[in-house]
This record gives structure tokens, C-alpha cells and sequence, in this order.
């Protein structure tokens, strides 16, 4: 099957997950004990606010009828209105959804830089000092709260050293670049153990392989080799893992925005949840599901471009 | 695309718990040696300090490391650290270990009765489980605490409805392949009943996989745990925790440095210990593993 | 097949020793082995599995796996020990004046690599050649191999193909940088038997050609008979016949040998019955004393028990392992 029926399967595959994301989602406020409304607003709690939400949540109707109206409204892209701001909440989460993007991205570039050089050095000498060495880094980052070293790093090279600023998004791409690395390796450095878990994992699959000891007999030149044999190879399975650890990266970018005070919706949902804003939690939750749902496609799109028998039917 | 499997550790064969030999394995033993190191010194709190560590001593806020007999200095409203430090593993290491109590049980049998029964049960688990793995671990945990109220009983409720479903498909997968296996069939047709076979034929010889998991998950909820304390929606103050007393300390990293890092430090710690121990395990439990 | 005349030798291995560390001891897979190639000769390189066939082969290029050193001995290739060089010096060797063909062509090639790019890589890396020229060499000599279509082809990866055309790939990656020697590993053990006949004459066809020397493992007797001019009988390790293939066959030296031939079935003669060899292959980690064969030889005596019999050369290019190997000639004398 050619490329683009691959895609438009998978696709459809995901709209039943789509669904349940929005059905969890809704289902969030009816979790609340007691009246929703009440404990929602919280102090904000008067008659007034409380019949408002009543009404715009349409609590006094059928469950079902309920969940219609919600998907009514997503569908015509609107989540409701944030009672902090009182804006519309797409509004909020499309002005700050750049940064969070711009965050992941830089953390997945970082992540990938520091961890392919580990995994080659550790998978190339199994069991030599170097590999005993780069295992034991993902052992410390795995237990490592994000948030606490991000607040290292901010003292450190940012109010002691000076070397970048400690909050903020930038301005322009230099500007971005200079101002999102601290968070970017936060995030990064939180992704590294299990990437480097899995890609010296892979490599030595690979490097056992009876095509490698070809491409061996044949001569290439060891740089050619690791490149075009080895890692081409060992990437394949990396990227399912990169993928399906994805949603806890995305978690991860909620506290280091904070830390950070980055302008994402991941920092826009902690002031929510610490402002009893409902609606803004709502909608940035169904966010997050679209993206990691969006995330996990592209996953498939790249590990089918990576690996050609896949491509050709399963 | 669906995977069953999210563990990070090599996940391979379905041998029981090997109790012979364990001490060969350098992890294992370093691992073992180190968390209950941490959990003694947590649990003999009050032998390790005379110090109480709610008590405010506004004197002696913000001291350094020795002063005043505070062995790691004090807080900003003067609650010695190390007790703090103690104390407050108490309740992070409780709670982290209970927190993976009930998504192990809850995920193994669901687990179970999808692997093994099939057809409707396992469509909807399945799709539960898809849906409920599309939102980011952490989003969707803290989501819940939002909703549920901050505190401990929170913690616990959030993070079962959402790490149930690393267990699930875990013991799914192995119950599928194992449900095959001779001993089952045989079983079968002697009339046993459903309960019985996956009580105690199947689930003995699935269980050790989703052991091994457990310890990764462990580290993983304490740093949840301490996160959300650290945004103040986890363990309420006063009460001690590694999370808060790194909140407290944030604004004052560039004097009294102490009071941030060394809770992180501990917890990295903690967390290095049971993966350790995690690994270990995988390592035992490994096929022909010497 | 009669041998081509050549003075100098293309390839001497002179007492190659290889042992891999395993878990339960050192198991020396390669002990003594002496070889001699010359230019435009194919030597075969019989035996059982585990005789060590294969680990002599990958120890000539040096691709052994990691757990297996070459421990003692030389591999001297137009007057350079192989053993000696260092990892570049070596690489510029590999593929370019030696090359190696593999048993198992899907396991062979690199999955997520074009055909055609696998290859061109040789010529590009050792000739130097630009993307475009290697293309076209590509092209021609996936011609040469017979692979329908090449031009097409060339953008196939390696599950599109079958068995055999995959094999024609790994030949052409063997003859892509004009090698003086082509060791092949068993390279029709997993064909079927009609494409293996193919590919064994594409095989002898392009080395006549090309004048290139073969070494030849396999333990598939009438294969060597096939292709080959000479022939070394190898057991647990050892070298223990060697001669042109027409007289080893004919008459052999070694019960081993002897036994070989009676195990193996014979088109010229269908109706006559097979005779296995008794007993297993011995382990190499504590090799029967004496000579490795005592334990399954029906003219085994004394003093075979007792001393490790070296590998002795007789007449015109014949070379024997067995201390009673006249016991062989009246086996087949008897048979005659």
C-alpha cells in the first residue's frame, strides 16, 4: 500500500482514541464530589456563578445530552470560557500553544544529541568501563524530579553565571534559542534515560546482526558503517520507544514551564489548576490528549519511513 | 499503533521468582543495600535526630549547615532540615509504595480477564486503555487531584485510575501467550474453574514481569508525589515532604543552597536505589541468566 | 575441472589457530590449519557443522565475532600476514582484493538499504568512483549475475526478493571491486536445489572469467565436485585430507573422508545404500585424545588413541592426517 492509504488508516484508527479522549475530558467535571459548580468555583462560589456554570456545563440535563452539547461545541471550536479571564479558552491556548511546541521540539533535538554519541559509546565496548559508566546516567535520571533540576540549572548558569536568562519565551528565533535552552535541557535531560536505555539496547541487536558482519567483510570504513549500517538499523525500534515515552515527555513540559515561566499551555494549566479555573483545565487536557493521539501518528509515519518492510502491508 | 508493552527494561520470558542466587547480581545486592539503607534511616527518624520536625524556631531560620546543632541547617521559619529530611522520607517513601499498590492490583486483573477471556472484554479494556494512555501520565494525574481536592487520598485515587494501565497490558500480554501453554489446557480439561486457573496456575508464572515494572513505576510516582507537593497540590504542610521542602527552599538557592538540593539529591537517590533494584530483578528473572 | 597454472601463491594460511572464550571453557574451534590457494584455483573447505569451516574463513577477512580471537598462526595474502595488520589497513583489503559471500542472503544484506546502493558502497568506498559511476557499475554487474530488470531492481530492498536473486545480490557485492579471492561460506546451503545448480555455475562461470581465486565451504560434497579444483577435508577443527577433488573422491586417505563419501548420496548410483558416520562430532573444548576421529573410525588402533597425527604430505600435492590411511585404499579396492 502506498504511503498515504498507510496514514489515512492509521488515522482512522485513532478517532475511536480521539473520542475517548473527549468523553475522559468531559467526564472530569462529573468526578468532582458534591455540586460540581460549587466545589469548582470554589471561593468564587455565589448563586450567580454557580447557576452560570449550572447552565453552561448543562448540568440539569440527561448525561448524554450533556456530552452532546460538549461535542457540539468542541466541534465548532469552543471550549468554553476561562472564569480567571474571561476570555474564550482556545483563545488562551492557541496564543500560548507555540511556546509548548517550540519547547518539545528543542527538548527531542537536545534529547537526540546527547543521547545518540552515549549509546554509540556504550553499545560499541559492551561491558567496558565506558558502558558500565553511560548506564548508570539513565539510573540517576530516571528518579530525578524535572522541576528540581531545572531549578539548578536556573541558579546555576542562570542567575550565578549569567550565561541565560531564567524565565521567559524570547524574542525571534535567536532569541528563542537563547532563552529556551535551560527549559529545553530540562526536558531533555528527563527523556535521556530511557532513550539511552533503548538505543544501546537496539545498537547491540544490531551489531550482532549477519548484515553488519557483511558490511565488515566488505570494507566500509567505520564511520560509513555506524552511520548507514549501524544506527540506521538501531533507530527503527528507538523511535517506537521515543514515541511511546512521548506523553510522559509532554507531562514533563507542565512543571519546567512553570519553573521556567515559559508562556505554554503547560504553565497556562498549572496557574489554572492553582486558580480553580475549570474550563482552562478542561480544554488544555483535551489538548494534551490530541497531541500525544497526533504524537503516537507521527510515530508510525516515521518508523514506517524508516523501516521499507513495514511500508509494504503487515 | 499498539505495543503492549511500555516498560523500559527489557521485558523477556515468563520464569517464576528464582530465590537461588540472587546475591550474584552486583546491582541487585547494591540496590537492595542502599534502599533499605534509606528506609532504615527513615523509619529510626527519631533516633538519627531529636529534632521535631514541625517545630518552628523563627530564631534560627535560615542557618547553615552545624549551626545551632542543625545538622544541615534550618528552613526559613527554622524547622531543622535533616529532621524534615527524615521525617518527610516517611511519608514519600509510604506513600510512592502504597501508590503503586493499587494500580498492580487493579491493572492485574484487569489484565487478566482481558488476556484470558477475550472477545468483548478485552475490545472494551483495550480501548479504555488506549484512550486513557493518550493523555500525558502527569496531565491527566494532576488533572484529577484538581478535581478530587489536594491531599494524600487524592494521590492515591489519581494514580491508580491512571497507572493501572501499564499493568494491564503487561499481564495481558503474558497471559495471552501463557493461556496456550500445555499446563492451562490441561487444567481446562480437568474442569477447573476460569478463577482458579488464572488464580493459581497463570497469574504465579505472569506475575514476576509485572514486579519487575513495579519498581520503575515506584520511582516514577515519587517524583510525581514530589511534584505535586512542590506545586503545593500533594502532601499538605505541615506535614514534611522531599517535594515542599524543595519549594520552600527555591528562593533562597543562591544563600542557603541546601534546603533545595539536598531533597532533590535525595530523592535521585531513592530513585537510583530502586532502579537498581528494578534492574536486578529483570537481570534474575531473565531466561538462562547465570 | 583441471587446474589453471600459476606460479606464486595467491593465499597461504599456515597453522591458524582460533579459540572462542565460552561459558563453559575455551573452545578452539580452529587448531592448525594449513591452506594453500593459487591464483585462480578454488580450493573447497568440507566438513561437518562446528569443523571449524566457517570460523577459518572469517578469521582470513578477520570479521570473526567478538568472543573468538585468532590466538596463533598466519594468513599471508600476496606476502602480507592479514593477522598483523592494523583495523584500516585491513579494511582496505576487505572487499577490495578479498571478498566474502554468506550463507544466509537475508540475514546477509542490510534491510533497510537499497539493493543497488549495497552494491555500489564497495566501488565507492575502495575504487573511489562517483555516485554516478557506481551506479553504473552496479548496474552492470547485477547484469552480469543475471538479475532481470536492474535498472528497476536497483530501488528494491532486500525482503522483495527471493532466495536466490539475493544470493546473485551478494555475488555482486563479492565482484563489485574485482577481488583477486572470493571466500564463500556456504552460499548455497539455504537455496533450493535448482537455484543452487544456478547459482554454483554462475559462481565457476564468473571466476574463469575473471581468473579469480575461490575458497568454497560447504558440507555438501557433490557441490565441491561441482566447482572446485581442490579440496581440504576438515574435522573438529583440523585439516585432515587434502588433494585435487578428482582423487580425493576417487580414493580417499581418511576413514573421515571416506565416510563423507559413503554418507552422501551419489545421482551415478541410486540404488546403493547409505552409510552414516557413527557417533557425533566431538567437543572442542576437550578434544578426544590422539586423533580427533578415533572414537567414531572403524580402523582406528592403538596407537591412534595415543598420538595427534600431523598432517602429512605425500606425493604430487596429496596430504593425509590418518597414521593408517592405507587401510582406506583397501577399503576402496575392495569395493572396486
Amino acid at each position: 500500500m502506498g504511503r498515504m492509504t498507510f496514514v489515512f488508516r492509521r488515522l482512522a484508527l485513532l478517532v475511536p482514541t480521539a473520542v475517548g479522549v473527549t468523553i475522559i475530558t468531559f467526564f472530569m467535571v462529573h468526578l468532582i464530589p458534591g455540586d460540581p459548580a460549587v466545589t469548582v468555583l470554589g471561593q468564587h462560589a455565589t448563586p450567580a456563578t454557580v447557576a452560570l456554570l449550572h447552565h453552561q456545563w448543562g448540568l440539569d440535563k440527561p448525561l448524554a445530552e450533556q456530552y452532546w452539547l460538549f461535542m457540539d461545541r468542541l466541534v465548532h471550536g469552543n471550549l468554553g470560557e476561562s472564569l480567571y479571564y474571561q476570555v474564550p479558552v482556545w483563545g488562551l491556548i492557541t496564543g500560548r500553544l507555540p511556546a509548548t511546541l517550540w519547547l518539545l521540539c528543542y527538548a527531542a533535538v537536545i534529547a537526540i544529541v546527547i543521547s545518540v554519541p552515549l549509546a554509540v559509546l556504550a553499545a560499541s565496548r559492551k561491558d567496558a568501563i565506558r558502558d558500565h559508566v553511560v548506564r548508570v546516567v539513565p539510573l540517576l535520571g530516571l528518579g530525578m524530579p524535572a522541576f528540581w533540576f531545572g531549578l539548578i540549572l536556573q541558579t546555576w548558569l542562570g542567575t550565578k553565571l549569567r550565561l541565560f536568562p531564567v524565565t521567559g519565551y524570547g524574542q525571534g528565533f535567536v532569541g528563542h534559542v537563547h532563552t529556551m535552552f535551560l527549559p529545553s535541557l530540562t526536558v531533555a535531560v528527563a527523556l535521556c534515560p530511557v532513550l539511552i536505555r533503548s538505543l544501546r539496547a537496539s545498537m547491540l541487536n544490531v551489531l550482532g546482526a549477519d548484515f553488519i558482519t557483511t558490511a565488515r567483510a566488505k570494507g566500509v570504513p567505520a564511520p560509513r558503517l555506524l552511520v548507514r549500517h549501524v544506527l540506521r538499523n538501531a533507530v527503527i525500534p528507538a523511535v517506537t520507544v521515543l514515541g511511546i515515552n512521548i506523553g510522559y515527555l509532554i507531562g514533563g513540559t507542565l512543571i519546567v514551564e512553570q519553573v521556567f515561566a515559559v508562556p505554554g499551555i503547560g504553565s497556562l494549566m498549572i496557574g489554572a489548576i492553582l486558580q480553580r479555573d475549570f474550563p482552562v483545565v478542561q480544554g488544555v487536557a483535551l489538548v494534551f490528549g490530541v497531541l500525544v493521539v497526533l504524537v503516537n501518528l507521527l510515530t508510525d509515519v516515521a518508523y514506517a519511513a524508516l523501516d521499507p518492510r513495514v511500508r509494504f502491508g503487515r | 499503533m499498539s505495543t503492549d508493552l511500555v516498560s523500559v527494561v527489557p521485558v523477556e520470558g515468563r520464569t517464576r521468582l528464582r530465590r537461588a542466587r540472587w546475591y550474584r547480581h552486583p546491582t541487585l545486592v547494591v540496590g537492595l543495600v542502599l534502599l533499605v539503607a534509606i528506609v532504615f534511616m527513615c523509619v529510626a527518624a527519631p533516633l538519627l535526630t531529636s529534632f521535631d520536625p514541625d517545630k518552628q524556631n523563627l530564631e534560627q531560620a535560615l542557618s547553615g549547615a552545624g549551626q545551632y546543632g542543625h545538622l544541615l541547617g534550618t528552613d526559613q521559619e527554622g524547622r531543622d532540615t535533616w529532621a524534615r529530611l527524615l521525617y518527610g522520607g516517611r511519608i514519600d517513601l509510604r506513600v510512592a509504595f502504597l501508590a503503586v499498590l493499587f494500580p498492580f492490583v487493579l491493572g492485574t486483573i484487569l489484565g487478566s480477564l482481558a488476556g484470558y477471556f477475550g472477545s468483548w472484554i478485552d475490545a472494551i479494556i483495550l480501548r479504555v486503555i488506549d484512550v486513557v494512555v493518550a493523555f500525558p501520565f502527569f496531565v491527566l494525574v494532576i488533572a484529577l487531584v484538581f478535581v478530587l481536592g489536594a491531599g494524600e487520598k487524592s494521590i492515591y485515587i489519581a494514580i491508580t485510575a491512571v497507572g493501572w494501565v501499564s499493568y494491564a497490558r503487561i499481564i495481558r500480554g503474558e497471559i495471552l501467550v501463557a493461556k496456550r501453554q500445555e499446563y492451562v489446557l490441561a487444567a481446562q480439561s480437568g474442569g477447573l474453574s476460569s478463577l482458579r486457573i488464572m488464580g493459581r496456575h497463570l497469574l504465579p508464572n505472569v506475575i514476576t514481569q509485572a514486579i519487575v515494572y513495579a519498581m520503575s513505576d515506584i520511582v516514577q510516582n515519587m517524583v510525581a508525589i514530589v511534584t505535586l507537593s512542590y506545586l503545593g497540590l500533594g502532601i499538605q504542610p505541615p506535614t514534611p515532604d522531599w517535594g515542599t521542602m524543595i519549594a520552600d527552599g527555591q528562593n533562597f538557592l543562591t544563600t542557603q543552597w541546601q534546603l533545595t538540593t539536598i531533597p532533590g539529591l535525595t530523592v535521585v537517590l531513592t530513585g537510583l536505589a530502586l532502579s537498581l533494584v528494578g534492574d536486578g530483578l529483570a537481570d534474575l528473572l531473565r531466561p538462562g541468566a547465570s | 575441472m583441471s587446474s589453471p597454472a600459476g606460479s606464486g601463491l595467491q593465499l597461504a594460511v599456515s597453522d591458524l589457530r582460533v579459540e572462542i572464550a565460552g561459558n563453559l571453557g575455551v573452545v578452539r574451534a580452529v587448531d592448525g590449519v594449513s591452506l594453500e590457494v593459487a591464483p585462480g584455483e578454488a580450493v573447497g573447505l568440507v566438513g561437518e557443522s562446528g569443523s571449524g569451516k566457517s570460523m577459518t574463513l572469517k578469521s582470513i577477512l578477520g570479521v570473526l565475532p567478538p568472543e573468538a580471537k585468532v590466538t596463533s598462526g598466519q594468513v599471508v595474502l600476496d606476502g602480507t600476514d592479514l593477522t598483523r595488520l592494523s583495523h584500516s589497513r585491513l579494511n582496505k583489503i576487505r572487499g577490495r582484493r578479498v571478498a566474502m559471500i554468506f550463507q544466509e542472503p537475508m540475514s546477509a544484506l542490510n534491510p533497510v538499504m537499497r539493493v543497488g546502493n549495497q552494491i555500489a558502497e564497495g566501488p565507492r568506498v575502495h575504487l573511489g568512483m562517483s555516485r554516478a559511476q557506481s551506479v553504473q557499475r552496479a548496474l552492470d554487474l547485477m547484469r552480469r549475475v543475471g538479475i532481470p530488470d536492474p535498472e528497476r531492481r536497483f530501488r528494491s530492498f532486500p525482503h522483495e526478493f527471493s532466495g536466490g536473486m539475493r544470493q546473485r545480490v551478494m555475488i555482486a557485492i563479492a565482484l563489485s571491486c574485482d577481488p583477486e579471492l572470493i571466500l564463500c561460506d556456504e552460499p548455497t546451503t539455504a537455496l533450493d536445489v535448482t537455484i543452487q545448480d544456478q547459482i554454483l555455475r554462475l559462481l565457476a562461470h564468473l571466476c574463469r572469467e575473471s581468473g579469480t581465486s575461490l575458497i568454497f565451504v560447504t558440507h555438501d560434497l557433490p557441490v565441491v565436485a561441482q566447482i572446485c579444483h581442490q579440496v581440504a577435508v576438515m574435522y573438529a577443527g583440523q585439516i585432515v585430507e587434502r588433494g585435487t577433488v578428482a582423487e580425493v573422491f576417487r580414493s580417499p586417505l581418511h576413514p573421515y573422508t571416506l565416510g563423507l563419501l559413503r554418507s552422501a548420496p551419489d545421482v551415478d548410483q541410486p540404488g546403493q545404500s547409505l552409510v552414516p558416520i557413527p557417533g557425533a562430532p566431538p567437543s572442542l573444548i576437550a578434544p578426544p585424545s590422539g586423533c580427533r576421529f578415533h572414537p567414531r573410525c572403524k580402523f582406528a588402533e592403538e596407537d591412534c588413541k595415543v598420538t595427534e597425527p600431523p598432517l602429512r604430505i605425500l606425493a604430487a600435492g596429496r596430504a593425509t592426517a590418518c597414521l593408517h590411511y592405507e587401510r582406506c585404499l583397501d577399503e576402496m579396492g575392495a569395493e572396486a
